[in-house]
């Protein structure tokens, strides 16, 4: 049978691979390739990349370093981070990067989503969908690396990208990025229950239980996370780890 | 030389890059000469099912895949839609494939406990192997490849289901006839499984 998904996200920001915390606070973890080699050899199921300043500085993604990774990396990967154009959709795809990763552009321009699948197929077109959670409890979409409000309801955009032609979601929580404090188990069930798309639930992630619960309660089909795969101890050591097969197996079964 | 049909469709490149890493030869093109005179073929892509046959048709490919493959005898392995292609027809779409297998295409659908399951089947997935065969040497027991598909291919003739594998039901995985072979899940992405499936491919068949 299937089984779930785990995913490393990595953030990218000029040459380098970064960890945040609530999508701030960027602290340094080293040379991207090298660290995507590692989680090659590792054999993850997937990787997700973001470059977290593409869209605020108003760049095109880091095609250089992209081909670079692409060329180290064989499981499925997903690039995000600029995207506005068609043609930067065709020039990640040649790479041999398979699935193009929209968020601002998607709530700027919700039609070049119908667009993206049209070309690519809805299985290639994910929206990346960030939300914060004000102190009254209420959810908001928000773009450019979280610093923008949109007062969308996260539930119905998802379902208005679903219909535009997404083929999968990746939901992140900007409350819990970078925390440890588990996933935001409210929001990702509401988002599964209201799509029928595959739902990848990020932000928060601290222990392996961590992803099972997110699949397991929250229904997402995949579990996104950065800090536990890079982190390690008390104080934070960059170190790259993956759980073995049989360890995710077990997670997800019991 | 392998030649990896550039036929507007899909993620070649990773193609090209898990050939590289197996260090077999290997090339994207759509040039008619440089296929014709190529060792081994990939028909790879994601997309649908007639945009797949319209583009074959209108690059002349189909043609000169029929005389190649079926004439030649020329060694091809369809990947994703490719491995649907080789088939009759689909229920995605109306053209004809290239009906090189007595097989068609239909969309997954699902009953009663496993009505929840979503579509696509996304995800690593572990294939049975049903009959030995060079391409999955070593492949056998250990194995877990990375599909992304809404359709699957069902076979007339169960000689000529290699592989299957679960979502829901036992579907078919892989397709053997003779020199002509189909893989519905990506090789290419499917880390150390996918690179020996890849250069049994290259090196043996």
């Amino acid at each position: 049978m299937l089984v779930p998904r785990i995913i490393p996200c990595l953030l990218l920001r000029n040459s380098g691979l970064v960890k945040t915390i609530n999508f701030k606070r960027a602290r340094y973890l080293g040379d991207p390739i090298n660290i995507v080699k590692i989680f090659n050899e590792k054999e993850v199921d997937e990787l997700i990349l973001f470059d977290i300043t593409a869209t605020v500085e108003d760049r095109r993604p880091p095609f250089g370093i992209l081909e670079q990774i692409a060329g180290e990396a064989f499981m499925p990967i997903g690039y995000g981070g600029g995207i506005r154009c068609m043609d930067d959709v065709k020039a990640i795809l040649s790479l041999g990067i398979e699935k193009v990763i929209i968020n601002t552009y998607a709530v700027e321009n919700p039609p070049f989503i119908s667009d993206v699948a049209n070309f690519a197929g809805s299985q290639s077109t994910v929206v990346s969908i960030d939300v914060k959670k004000n102190i009254f409890g209420k959810y908001d979409v928000r773009t450019h690396r979280g610093t923008k409000g949109t007062r969308l309801d996260p539930v119905e955009y998802a379902i208005s990208m679903e219909n535009r032609g997404a083929g999968e979601l990746i939901l992140c929580s900007i409350n819990k990025e970078g925390t440890f404090k588990g996933y935001d188990i409210d929001i990702i069930r509401r988002i599964t229950e209201a799509v029928k798309i595959p739902v990848v639930a990020c932000g928060g992630a601290a222990t392996l239980k961590d992803f099972g619960t997110a699949i397991k309660q929250g229904h997402a089909s995949a579990a996104g996370a950065g800090s536990i795969f890079v982190y390690h101890g008390p104080h934070k050591a960059v170190l790259i780890s993956y759980p073995e097969y049989s360890e995710i197996k077990n997670i997800l079964k019991g | 030389m392998i030649t990896i049909i550039d036929y507007g469709l899909g993620n070649l490149g990773s193609m090209l890059n898990m050939f590289k890493k197996v260090g077999a030869e290997a090339r994207i093109s759509a040039d008619h000469e440089l296929i014709e005179k190529s060792d081994k073929l990939i028909l790879s892509g994601i997309g649908s099912f007639d945009a797949g046959m319209k583009r074959l048709n209108s690059l002349g490919l189909t043609t000169l895949l029929q005389k190649l493959v079926l004439e030649d005898k020329v060694p091809i392995l369809g990947v994703c839609l490719g491995m649907q292609l080789l088939g009759k027809q689909s229920e995605e779409g109306n053209l004809q494939g290239l009906g090189w297998l007595n097989a068609e295409t239909i969309r997954f659908k699902f009953k009663d406990e496993n009505e929840d399951l979503n579509i696509p089947h996304m995800g690593w997935n572990h294939i049975e192997v049903k009959q030995a065969h060079p391409l999955l040497n070593g492949l056998e027991y250990s194995n877990r490849f990375y599909f992304v598909h809404s359709y699957h291919l069902v076979c007339s003739n169960q000689n000529n289901i290699l592989a299957t594998a679960t979502y829901g039901f036992r579907f078919t995985s892989a397709v053997i006839e003779e020199n002509i072979m189909g893989v519905q899940f990506h090789p290419e992405k499917s880390h150390k499984y996918g690179r020996l499936l890849l250069k049994n491919f290259a090196e043996v068949m």
